[in-house]
């Protein structure tokens, strides 16, 4: 197979222009009779769900939460980034398109890119007429601050809450066509596999977490906007339900898996405090404005810190980059702290952590003014750690956060699966091997609410489908596998919860797959994970029956995807041999110790694609061609 | 510490359910409080007995999946706290805690901890959305909304549809969550088109899912993790009073031939 990108022509700020004229249109009339399955109702699959029903499409969407708004995107905190130039700064959509492009470290595809960047000025004026309260100036217009990988203030946000409002936006969107019959909402129902009719997307096979019914669903195309897949690392700080199982299970039928290895890791989370834990909490990356970021020079040193006189800290960011200090990119300072913990100066209970601290900032501006800045994640901190960051400075530690990997589509979304599309964090289009703050819910919005409901168009006009319904021999046969699979996951009866093989996983994961990675390291992991995965078909102990709420099972089913998954991210990172972005082989560094990038070689998105069980996945190769960006080494020193 | 805890255990919608006991032996005071249930459930499976049921998502606040209620009070005793964010620490080593679910006809059970919130999800598509399809909407700053205005239209936003106001309230009235999306579209300017028909709408879905009358007791503002105000409740009623007085068929549209 070959990967079809489908980059339309002409310069690069016409490209989305001749797409959407070059595509056909449906029929409004002829709209009705097309029926859309959506997965997902976070910014991508509600911003799509809702918008398909306002063109008048019979939309199906499935959610596996209790209610649509329950999406993981309601946790993002930050903003999110728009071209819009309202601070007269010297923004524009060249400029966003620049930024993302190099912040990704030359590993996304131009064209996408740019289209992100011209929709991202649509996207606050409809946010904005849904009555998402965007924080605003006195005189009453839109207010922005600036984020880390930029030099300008382009994000928009709503105190500390952006993404619950913009999802609330979508959800409210979403309910209304719901009310209006044009979309019908599943709530409570996790897709278990895909249906594949004469090569082509029709359909899902879903389990009714209720009641444990499983029911097939067959429409004209199917959409997933069903996430990020971080929680591989069982400790991350995505949601506890966050899950990879309906693009693992779209990936066994047939859908390549792009860049798998593409993980973010996140400098600013809240250590873990005991093996009890069970996921981490982001503090804004907003913080190290005014933390510094400091550990003791001397290892095993266990004072307290404001026992630690100034000459005996190590201020390690300011020291090796001075003209960034603590505000070198995510990637950067996540490996940095990583770095100064493993020589044994990490602080704080286990070693793994370092210090933010705030005091030099609240002497020089005052407790007011940090309090105003940043007084709710103070808050949050005290609240779940006990300690007070006015007094004593905050012990941060890296965390998994966002998964750059995803499946792969071309241009227009779609998959290597035709009538698959896949939207937001679930797909792995546009922000190559790093992604910058404030750019996720961006890229999530644009899909749904601008560049599917237009693509998808074109797809169902150009196409013609047989006749199918539930009794189909591919719908019988989805059906059965979930059967089969579900059957034999209760009958184990073994010895270990899915927890723990879960956090089993997860370090393995974070361990050798982590912010550095190494061939022997990588090649150890894929031993043990398939022990792992081994192990855990012999020996999980599911209590309960199919046939009523059960958690355990529905943790099975993911963790078992994850344990496949974790292998094909380790498989991509061993064959990813060079450095780029969030991945880092410590076999490619530069002397200074940086990601040492080999465009002549891997100037390219991989793509995996599924073999069957047992054997090794086909490696595609997407070449990626930069007429615009021109490839430079990142330098932040 | 050591915690013992009752816990209130149902198979599904129709059984009958009943309090459980259950010891804590190792609880450590940095955990949170369903960190503490996961580590009885892992002890429950490993003894092959059903773990609890509970929902939670996110575990940072902000998702509203989450609601215990814990010794009487819906998520427990910190306030402005849901029970996912509250850490052991608060708790006292021997303490007896005693775990149910929200009590409401409109939120039935479906097991153990777990109830139906659908009847929200209800109250917001009868009115709870500004009508604009994507593609419509003029420039984010051709409107100017006054900061004030948009300050307070956030603090009603900050819902996050966890039900504790129903389940703390006498009567199981949803008023503190219908009025919340209520004022935070009401008070923007972009909301004033649909805003008395919106009330009207969401109010009588309100009723229509069974849930209580407003008592103006005031319970529901004390436990909301997001310290939404009871003002946004006379809010709500005066909206309605204007949405029902000036109530009338909808104008045909494009009868101008
Ligand atoms: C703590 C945190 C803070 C963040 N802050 C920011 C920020 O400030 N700015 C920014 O740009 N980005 C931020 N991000 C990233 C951003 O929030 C996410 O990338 C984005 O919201 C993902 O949206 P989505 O629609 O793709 O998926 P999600 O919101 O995760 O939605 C997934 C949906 O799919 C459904 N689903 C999944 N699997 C199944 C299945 N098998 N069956 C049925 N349904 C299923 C779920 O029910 C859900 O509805 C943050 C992320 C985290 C974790
Ligand atoms: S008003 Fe408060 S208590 Fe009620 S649903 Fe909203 S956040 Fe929860
Ligand atoms: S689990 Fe999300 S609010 Fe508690």
């Amino acid at each position: 197979m070959k990967l079809e990108s489908r980059i339309p022509s002409g310069p690069i700020e016409k490209k989305w222009d001749n797409c959407r004229f070059d595509m056909k249109l449906v029929n409004p009339a002829n709209k009705r009779k097309y029926s859309v399955i959506v997965v997902g109702t976070g910014l991508a699959g509600g911003a799509a769900a809702a918008t398909l029903g306002e063109l008048g499409y019979n939309v199906l969407c499935f959610s596996h939460h209790d209610s649509p708004r329950r999406a993981h995107s309601i946790a993002a905190q930050g903003g999110i980034n728009a071209a819009k130039n309202y601070c007269n700064d010297g923004d524009s959509i060249y400029r966003l398109f620049y930024d993302t492009v190099k912040g990704g470290d030359f590993r996304a595809r131009e064209a996408n890119v740019y289209r992100l960047a011209q929709i991202s000025v649509g996207i606050i004026d409809q946010c904005v007429a849904q009555g998402v309260p965007f924080a605003r100036e006195y005189g009453g217009t839109l207010s922005n601050r600036s984020f880390g990988g930029a030099q300008v203030s382009r994000t928009f946000y709503a105190r500390g809450q952006t993404g619950q409002q913009l999802l609330l936006g979508a959800y409210q969107a979403l309910e209304r066509q719901i009310d209006a019959g044009s979309v019908k909402m599943f709530t409570r129902r996790e897709m278990l596999d895909l249906i594949v009719i004469d090569g082509v997307a029709r359909g899902i096979v879903t389990r009714d977490m209720g009641t444990g019914k499983l029911e097939v669903t067959i429409a004209d195309a199917v959409v997933l906007g069903t996430g990020g897949y971080g929680n591989v690392f069982y400790l991350s700080t995505n949601a506890k339900n966050s899950n990879a199982t309906a693009i693992w299970r779209a990936y066994k039928r047939g859908a390549a898996f792009g860049n798998p290895c593409f993980t973010q890791i996140h400098p600013t989370c809240i250590p873990v405090s005991g093996d009890y834990q069970s996921k981490l909490t982001l503090m804004s990356e907003s913080l190290r404005n005014d933390g510094r970021i400091w550990v003791p020079l001397k290892k095993g040193d266990a004072r307290a810190a404001d026992q630690i006189p100034e000459a005996e800290r190590d201020y390690f960011l300011e020291r090796r980059y001075p003209s960034f200090g603590n505000l070198v990119p995510r990637d950067v300072a996540s490996r940095n702290a990583k770095m100064v913990c493993d020589e044994g100066r990490g602080v704080g209970p286990g070693g793994y952590g370092v210090y933010l601290d705030f005091a030099d900032s609240i002497r020089r501006l005052g407790a007011s003014t940090i309090r105003e800045r940043y007084g709710n994640l103070f808050e949050m901190y005290d609240r779940i750690t006990g300690e007070d960051p006015y007094s004593v400075p905050m012990r941060i530690y890296p965390a998994v956060h966002y998964t750059m990997g995803g499946l792969w589509v071309d241009y227009r979304l779609q998959s290597t699966i035709p009538g698959l599309f896949v939207i937001g964090e679930a797909n792995f289009s546009d922000h190559g091997a790093n992604r910058l703050g404030a750019s996720a819910l961006m890229q999530g919005l644009a899909d749904g609410y601008f560049v599917l409901p237009y693509t998808i168009g074109d797809y169902l006009a150009n196409t013609k489908l047989a006749k199918a319904d539930e009794s189909h021999v591919a719908a019988r046969e989805a059906l059965g596998n979930v059967e089969n699979l579900t059957k034999k996951m209760l009958g184990i009866r073994g010895k270990r919860t899915v927890d723990s093989f879960h956090k089993e996983l997860g370090k393995y994961m974070w361990e050798y797959c982590g912010m550095a990675r190494t061939d022997k390291g990588l090649q150890f992991a894929m031993g043990k994970i398939a022990e792992l995965r081994e192990e855990y078909w012999k020996n999980v102990n599911i209590l309960g029956s199919n046939e009523e709420i059960n958690q355990s099972l529905e943790r099975a089913g993911r963790v078992a995807d994850f344990i496949e998954l974790g292998e094909l991210m380790c498989r991509d990172a061993l064959e990813r041999r060079e450095s780029c972005g969030g991945h880092f082989r410590e076999e490619w560094q530069t002397p200074e110790g940086e990601a040492q990038r080999d465009d002549e070689n891997f100037s390219h998105a991989a793509a995996w694609l599924y073999q069957g069980d047992g054997k090794t996945p086909e490696r595609l190769v997407e070449p990626l061609e930069f007429e615009y960006v021109h490839p430079s080494q990142r330098s932040y020193k | 510490m050591k915690i013992t805890l009752h816990v209130w255990r149902q198979k599904d919608r129709n059984a009958q359910g009943k309090l459980v006991r259950y010891e804590c032996p190792n609880v450590s005071e940095h955990m949170s409080f369903l960190e503490m249930l996961d580590v009885l459930n892992e002890d429950l499976t490993t003894k092959g007995e059903d773990p609890v049921a509970f929902e939670h998502d996110c575990r940072e606040g902000i998702c509203g999946s989450c609601g215990i209620v814990i010794n009487g009070v819906a998520h427990g005793p910190m306030p402005g706290t849901t029970v996912c964010q509250l850490h052991m620490r608060h708790f006292k080593d021997g303490d007896e805690l005693y775990l149910e679910p929200w009590r409401a006809k409109a939120f039935p059970v479906m097991k153990d901890l777990i109830v139906d919130r659908g009847a929200f999800d209800r109250i917001i598509a009868a009115g709870g959305y500004i009508s604009v399809p994507a593609g419509s909407a003029p420039d984010g700053n051709a409107i100017p909304v006054p900061k004030e205005d948009s300050d307070r239209a956030m603090d009603a936003a900050q819902c996050i549809g966890c039900g504790a106001c129903v389940a703390a309230c006498p009567n199981a009235s949803a008023s503190l969550f219908t009025s919340a999306k209520i004022s935070h579209l009401g008070l923007l300017p972009q909301g004033q088109p649909e805003r008395y028909e919106r009330a009207l709408n969401m109010v009588q879905q309100m009723t229509i899912e069974e849930f209580g009358a407003c008592g103006n007791i005031g319970e529901c503002e004390a436990v909301c993790p997001k310290r939404i105000s009871i003002e946004n409740i006379a809010r709500m009623h005066r909206d309605y009073m204007n949405g029902a007085f000036s109530a009338r068929p909808n104008a045909e549209a494009g009868s101008a031939g």
